[in-house]
């Protein structure tokens, strides 16, 4: 069984790769149209990041088991600029998108566990992931 | 929690594709009121309507379920929108309590007395326009001589509530009221000037009233100049002292003058947010303020600087768009 997979997010199209591959697994594991609508914006947001401020990187997506809990892990990688400020970044409402509710406090709240490891000139990873209930 | 507004959803929507009531339209609204309620959000909503569809009407073509996965997807954003929205609601909430608390942090801090004179009464309003004050008053006292000090940041808000906290601690050094105007000001501009940026100015006037020989003796720098009303003439005349505002420059020479007082004249003294009232037409001139002044001037000082300020508050149609000072002192 092939439980990781990734897609290099490298033109605007790969954006849309990415949300097809996270939507297969996510159906895979027995997610709810709802969920797979969430898992999905969730990797647009992330992918989209990628494309527009480190030019490229990696959707990676892996199924997980947490304890009897299936669920599904999305890792967003790159070595672009890295994030300055992420406590403000995390803020609402910070987004250049404005109150539109989406951008990394978005991706947050639709998956259940989020992560940000980012270095200045290095890379950022975003790690997050969704239990099926 | 989801299963049981599924159940309750598709009672109404049955009800609906067969009756198409008002009624029907009615229960629905009300239905809508809890989902909110339990922040179910418009994605599930959705889910919700395609699930009941599915019980009443599985002999629907599939190109119709297929639609709702798009508008599914298509109000994600909405739900998130949402959700961003009742959070900053959440942090303004918290924001206006903080606010309420450094207000009355300020009030404390900012509290004078106002003395209790044998020849001189004294009333005292002091109304922000929003949480916190930008103007400031303190008052100074012994037997016979009350020093009254009327400043206003220019600005409102936080960053001029800040600016008076320093004004207080200035007043505080100053060794009692007998001390010239002219040597408050130089004092209090001194560290005004050492203190704030170059862009905040604070006007203040300063003014002492000896009871033993009913003078008044004031400076000012750069501030709304008092209006004396003298109750022989039964007319009114500014008081007028050049000075430059606080903390511009270091060194200032302001002006000390002084006047003396007959029964039943006083001064009022004031800040901008009494003489820049306006009305739908306009400015609230200098005039209609003395007429108002005067209409009361039988009256104690208390209820005078009162009155004067529901009054003003009326003709602006009770919407104050600056801090409000008014201090009258009267030789009784
Ligand atoms: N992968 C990344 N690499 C570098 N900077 C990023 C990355 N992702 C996000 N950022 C920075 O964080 C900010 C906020 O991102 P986000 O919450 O998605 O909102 P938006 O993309 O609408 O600005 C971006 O404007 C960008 O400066
Ligand atoms: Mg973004």
């Amino acid at each position: 069984m092939n439980l990781r997979s990734s897609v290099d997010i490298i033109t605007e199209w790969d954006i849309v790769a990415a949300r097809q591959l996270g939507r297969n697994e996510a159906k895979d594991v027995g997610f709810g149209t709802v969920d797979q609508a969430r898992i999905t914006t969730a990797i647009s947001e992330l992918a989209r990041n990628i494309y527009l401020y480190a030019g490229k990187g990696k959707i990676e997506i892996r199924q997980i088991t947490d304890g009897n809990l299936k669920g599904l892990l999305v890792i967003a990688s790159d070595k672009g600029p890295g994030i300055a400020d992420v406590r403000k970044v995390m803020e609402d409402g910070y987004t250049t998108s404005g109150g539109l509710g989406a951008g990394l406090p978005g991706v947050k709240r639709l998956m259940d566990d989020f992560k940000i490891e980012t270095v200045l000139g290095e890379g950022t990873t975003i790690s997050a992931s969704k239990l099926l209930r | 929690m989801p299963q049981e507004f599924k159940r309750q959803y598709r009672e109404i929507l049955e009800q609906y594709t067969q009756r198409q009531t008002e009624h029907n339209l009615y229960e629905g609204q009300n239905f809508s009121r809890q989902l909110i309620q339990k922040n179910i959000s418009p994605e599930e909503v959705i889910s919700i309507h395609k699930a009941s569809l599915e019980e009443l009407m599985p002999e629907l073509p599939n190109n119709v379920w297929h639609s709702f996965d798009l508008l599914i997807e298509v109000m994600i954003r909405y739900g998130l929108a949402l959700k961003e929205h009742q959070t900053l609601i959440k942090k303004q909430e918290n924001f206006r309590m903080e606010m309420e608390l450094a207000s009355n942090v300020q009030q404390t801090l900012l509290k004078t007395k106002v003395p209790e004179m044998n020849s001189l009464d004294i009333g005292m309003i002091s109304v922000p326009a929003k949480e916190m004050n930008g103007d400031y008053t303190h008052f100074l006292n012994d037997d016979t001589t009350v020093g009254i000090a009327v400043a206003d940041v220019i600005g409102k808000g936080i960053p001029a509530a800040l600016c008076m906290s320093m004004i207080k601690y200035g007043m505080d050094s100053l060794n009692g009221a007998e001390t010239e105007p002219i040597v408050v000001l130089d004092v209090i501009n001194r560290i005004v000037e050492k203190s704030v940026s170059d862009s905040m100015f604070i006007s203040m006037f300063y003014g002492t009233y000896d009871t033993s020989t009913s003078v008044f003796t004031y400076a000012s720098a750069g501030h709304e100049p008092p209006l004396f009303y003298c109750a022989k003439s039964n007319s009114f005349s500014e008081l007028q002292a050049k000075g430059l505002l606080l903390g511009v420059i270091p060194n200032v020479k302001y002006e000390q003058h002084s006047i003396s007082l007959g029964k039943d004249d006083f001064v009022v003294m004031m800040t901008d947010g009494v003489t820049e009232c306006r009305s739908k037409e306009g400015f609230i001139d200098q005039k209609t303020v003395m007429d108002i002044i005067e209409s009361v001037r039988d009256q104690s000082a208390q209820d005078m600087v009162e009155y004067v300020f529901h009054k003003l508050e009326e003709l602006q149609e009770f919407e104050q768009r600056d801090d409000f000072t008014l201090v009258i002192f009267k030789k009784k």
